[in-house]
């Protein structure tokens, strides 16, 4: 496809090029390739041409059409868009139509970006495969054979196919990093409170995160100076204003120091050996461009998995009940209330949603809430110690993304437990509420993406890029 | 897979279905409750950690005392909202009638 | 035990035990209130927090808890909450709110917001007018529920075709106010409710309407014999005024107390008040388990109040009515507990008492005033000022009781602040000279020398006789005598 993000923006905003040219062009793009590939639930043709027209006539009167003039971005399919459906890849919500925008919608848009469409997930963003979408599999545009990751794997494919330069997705335990790293493209979940929940469906209120996808590390920060920042909407947002990041991404990492978690190295969470192979040579490149990299012990990041995979369920159960078929969203009739909401449950809900539900409910419960949620909050104390104790040290931590390249549709996804395993090491930033990206490195013995992943302490945001830069560079 | 059955009991698993309001056939619960007991059982390494001293963390940011001033912002429009309702009557949400009373 | 007066004010009349219980019984009671704040918005978001109007209008994306809204606390919610805590004499300390989880239709999000084991209020106490003191276990801020309408039946919930449901009251914030057991009767019971809206309503934290449901209360209530510990309790629900209150709980200890004589055992359980037939009964049983799932609410942040806050909230609290009636009563010379003192604060009338007694003012007579002749419309207008001249005219034998009961009525009809002389002499009141006053007196004695002889016969039938030459006096008079001084002057010629 034409260009980066970066470049169709600065072409728009010249006059060079029509808005409307550039959507088009991803229009038909998308309409060439995504039968195969299915990274969209919807696309959101008129309103996006509608959209284009108006970034034109603001550039034909002189006005600032905003950043993100005329650059299509893909939207995941979890993000309210007002009367537009809104799905989360569930039976449950098909069809909604939200009376609202989310607080990133509206801050894409008043920056000139376009909404193309809604992307594939996995239901309510459980998953690391987008297998769990109640409207079929994404694909991997790299091998169609393969899984995209997940639980973003419609906008990661979105980008990785050229169907749109930039897309948005959320972050619970690596639903934004893991399949950006499967499909080769950039993935970061900022700091938790940066970028606004309001309007994203939550999933585990205390882990989620909003952030972009592009195919450049420059993109990427330029999507993420649009959406970060504060919103009296969430009360979990964080009040500072900070600098732009763009700017800087190009500044180089000499005098940075980055630790490499040896856990994730070759340790006991150590990765396939093709992707430690290019961990180290990652973490050489790096040195390379002046950087000082040694290895650094996390020890509690090996209770990520447990502390999550008790945490996310328990919110998750909560955030669902509202999926009862008396608002909005799907109803099974039945002669009672409480028969009806059971009904439309039972049948609007995917066995993987229904799994997560049950257990979150079940550690939640009286009896074990002490054992389960109440200790895995307290997990995450640890975990953050550990980090905060590494940080003193560095200033940035780097690790594998995912253990393994795109694995195979339908080879993990009769084990539940196989399949959590996929987020082992993006899981402990969530947990924190650090920042982290991740940014392809790369090839597997598989001819596949490899992602690498940067980690930092809170609001460093502007640190990762530029390291992220550094490795883009470097892996080509 | 092994069946992990101290950890989680078939009847645990249909007492929990029945809170969150699902339904499970006999096989679903069979299934549940294996996979279930699995996950459960990898979370047994922090349920064996003494974390007694460890404080819970809730939030990962240090927020406290996040107000709004008690001001009126404009409400959604009732038409669009009920459009959008699986039943609704007279500007209200219709459900089939209501057993048992509120908690 | 003491007999009960049937009132239907309420905490005029305290008493020390409960009525019609067999001897060796005594309730206990527990309540619990809740309190709609008097905010202009929800507790979360800023849709309207209004009673009534159109259904689903005060709507947004937090109130119908739609998938992607997010709770945002209203500081002004907060700020009542910490009011009525210091009202109540609460530590206020730092709070979390948590999820309470169950599915109900009402309920958007099908969890509640509410604070759980971290409430903003603590431990603190109600003083009744009586001087008992109730404690309060505590205070929490919550979200309420919508309303359903049933449609079908009889309208009820049970045996309607199906429900309509509104969010309107969706997220309006609550304080629920948990008092100890400690109260001992339906009266204190009533008198506690009645306390408490006076102080909800002073500090302007709540408009405390039972009947609109802006305040709600739950009674727990248990029987047990003198002595012996609590009893297995039952949570009257659906009472919607004092007066309801009264008669469930007093139903609800006579039931439990006749169950446990016939050999029974009280179940401890959620019963509703059925006005029509006078009974409390027993709830049917819930469509789920109950096990609420609490946890904290990850999408809100503790709420720590500084002590500068607090400090400046405490700063602009009025006088409550304890401390109005201590005021009032230390003017007055009087324990607070003195009927005519809970009432003159409770009709509002204490900075009128006070300042008469300020003024100079008799203070039994001021009192005696504000109980019995002050029960109308247009006597808060009163100025002190002039109810001092007018009561200090009367002490004087300026004027008699009747006399000063009338130009009390001209002064309030005339806006209550005129010169109680002028009203007087416009009347044509003039004081009596104790001369003429004898004279007519004499004449009247004169003229019923059989009375007159028993009079001075008998000490014994004085009482019911004066009070006869007194009619005939005022008679004779047109009413312009005093009878105390008739009262004096007939004692003085009989003989002491």
């Amino acid at each position: 496809m034409s260009g980066t993000a970066a470049a169709l923006a600065a072409d728009v905003r010249a006059g060079r090029r029509t808005a409307r040219s550039v959507v088009e062009e991803h229009l038909a793009a998308i309409g060439a390739g995504d039968g195969e590939i299915h990274a969209f639930n919807l696309v959101t043709t008129d309103e996006a041409l509608a959209q284009a027209d108006a970034v034109d006539a603001k550039v034909a009167r002189g006005e600032d059409p905003g950043p993100l003039a005329g650059v299509p971005v893909a939207l995941k399919d979890n993000l309210c868009t007002r009367g537009v459906p809104t799905t989360c890849s569930s039976r449950i919500l098909e069809g909604w139509r939200p009376p609202y925008d989310a607080t990133v919608v509206q801050r894409l848009a008043a920056a000139g970006g376009i909404m193309v469409g809604k992307t594939n997930l996995d239901e309510f963003a459980m998953g690391s495969s987008t297998e769990n979408s109640a409207f079929g599999p994404t694909r991997n545009p790299h091998d169609t054979s393969r899984v995209p990751g997940g639980s973003s794997g419609g906008s990661a494919a979105a980008v990785a196919a050229g169907f749109a330069p930039l897309a948005l997705g959320s972050d619970t335990g690596g639903s934004i990093r893991q399949p950006a790293a499967l499909c080769g493209v950039v993935g970061l979940k900022p700091t938790y409170g940066r970028v606004s929940r309001y309007g994203l469906v939550a999933f585990a209120s205390s882990l989620d995160q909003i952030g972009p996808f592009a195919a450049t590390v420059a993109d990427a920060a330029l999507l993420y100076d649009v959406i970060a920042g504060h919103d009296a909407l969430d009360s979990t947002s964080i009040p500072e204003a900070l600098a732009p990041t763009a700017p800087g991404v190009a500044t180089g990492v000499d005098g940075l120091r980055v630790g490499i978690i040896s856990e994730m190295l070759d340790g006991s969470l150590a990765p396939d050996p093709d992707v430690a192979r290019q961990l180290r040579a990652a973490a050489a490149a790096l040195t390379a461009a002046g950087a000082e990299v040694d290895e650094v012990s996390v020890p509690a990041a090996i209770y990520g998995l447990s502390a999550y995979y008790l945490i996310a369920p328990a919110e998750a159960s909560s955030n669902l009940a509202r999926f009862d078929g008396v608002r909005y969203g799907l109803r099974v009739d039945a002669p009672t209330t409480g028969e009806m909401q059971r009904r439309s449950r039972t049948a609007g809900f995917g066995p993987e949603v229904k799994r997560r539900i049950m257990l979150g409910t079940y550690a939640l419960s009286a009896g074990y809430y002490d054992a389960y949620y109440g200790k895995a909050q307290r997990v995450r104390t640890l975990i953050m110690r550990d980090f905060d104790a590494a940080y003193e040290r560095f200033d940035l931590l780097l690790s594998p993304t995912s253990p393994t390249t795109a694995f195979a549709v339908g080879a993990k996804s009769d084990d539940p437990l196989t399949m959590y395993l996929n987020d082992v090491y993006t899981i402990p930033s969530n947990l924190a509420g650090h920042p982290a990206i991740s940014v392809p490195f790369g090839t597997g013995d598989d001819g596949l993406p490899v992602g690498v992943q940067l980690l930092g302490p809170n609001l460093s945001e502007a640190t990762m890029l530029r390291a992220a830069a550094v490795l883009e560079e470097a892996a080509k | 897979m092994l069946v992990m059955a101290d950890r989680i009991t078939r009847d645990e698993v249909a007492h929990v279905a029945r809170l969150a309001l699902l339904d499970l056939a006999e096989d679903e619960l069979d299934r549940y409750t294996e996979q279930l007991a699995a996950v459960l059982d990898h979370a047994g390494d922090v349920e064996a950690l003494d974390l007694a001293d460890v404080p819970p963390m809730a939030h990962p940011m240090p927020l406290r005392n996040v107000f709004r001033a008690d001001e009126l912002t404009p409400a959604l429009d009732r038409d669009e909202v009920l459009s959008q309702a699986p039943a609704a009557e007279d500007g209200r949400f219709r459900v089939p009638a209501i057993l048992g009373e509120e908690p | 035990m003491t007999a009960t007066m049937p009132t239907d004010g309420v905490g005029i009349t305290a008493l020390d035990s409960a009525a019609g219980l067999p001897d060796g019984w005594e309730m206990v009671i527990g309540l619990e209130v809740h309190a709609e704040l008097a905010t202009k918005t929800k507790l979360f978001s800023g849709a309207r927090n209004e009673f009534g109007g159109e259904p689903n209008r005060h709507i947004d994306p937090t109130t119908l808890g739609l998938p992607g809204s997010l709770p945002v606390l209203n500081e002004k919610a907060v700020e009542h909450a910490i009011r009525v805590g210091l009202a109540l004499n609460c530590a206020i300390q730092p709070s979390v709110f948590s999820r309470k989880n169950y599915f109900y239709p009402d309920m958007p999000k099908d969890f509640q917001i509410s604070q759980y084991d971290l409430p903003i209020d603590g431990e603190g106490w109600l003083d009744l007018p009586n001087g008992k003191r109730v404690g309060i276990e505590r205070a929490h801020l919550e979200e309420d529920t919508g309303k359903s309408t049933h449609v079908g039946g009889s309208g009820r919930i049970s045996g309607a075709e199906y429900s309509l449901v509104d969010y309107n009251r969706a997220g309006v914030p609550l304080l629920e106010i948990v008092g100890r057991p400690d109260l001992r009767s339906a009266e204190d019971a009533a008198t506690y409710v009645s306390e408490l809206r006076e102080i909800l309503v002073a500090i302007g934290a709540s408009d405390g309407k039972l009947e609109e449901g802006s305040m709600r209360v739950d009674a727990n209530v248990s029987v047990r014999r003198t002595g012996d510990p609590f009893g297995l309790r039952c949570e009257i629900k659906n009472v919607n005024s004092l007066r309801s209150m009264r008669r469930a709980i007093d139903y609800e200890a006579a039931r439990q107390i006749d169950l446990i004589e016939s050999g029974g055992r009280v179940r401890q359980e959620t019963r509703h008040w059925d006005e029509a037939s006078g009974r409390t009964l027993s709830g049917r049983s819930k469509e789920q388990a109950e096990d609420y799932r609490y946890f904290p609410e990850p999408d809100l942040l503790p709420v720590v109040p500084d002590p500068e806050w607090i400090e400046r909230i405490r700063a602009t609290l009025p006088l409550l009515p304890a401390q109005r009636r201590a005021r009032l009563a230390g003017a007055a010379g009087v324990p607070a507990t003195e009927a005519s003192v809970v009432i003159a604060v409770e009709r509002h009338l204490d900075d009128l008492a006070v300042g008469a007694i300020e003024a100079g003012a008799d203070p039994l007579r001021t009192l005696t005033h504000v109980e019995h002749n002050l029960a109308v419309e247009g006597a808060d207008k009163l100025t002190a000022r002039a109810f001092a001249a007018l009561v200090t005219m009367e002490v004087g034998g300026q004027l008699t009781a009747t006399q000063t009961k009338a130009v009390l009525a001209e002064l309030i009809d005339g806006g209550g602040d005129g010169d109680p002389r002028a009203i007087a002499s416009a009347k044509g009141y003039e004081a009596m000279d104790s001369g003429s006053l004898e004279g007519a007196i004499d004449t009247v004695i004169a003229a019923n020398v059989d009375q007159w002889e028993r009079f001075v016969a008998d000490p014994a039938v004085r009482g019911k006789l004066s009070g006869f030459f007194i009619g005939q006096v005022m008679k004779a008079t047109k009413g312009k005598a005093d009878g105390k001084a008739v009262t004096a002057y007939l004692q003085q010629r009989a003989g002491g």
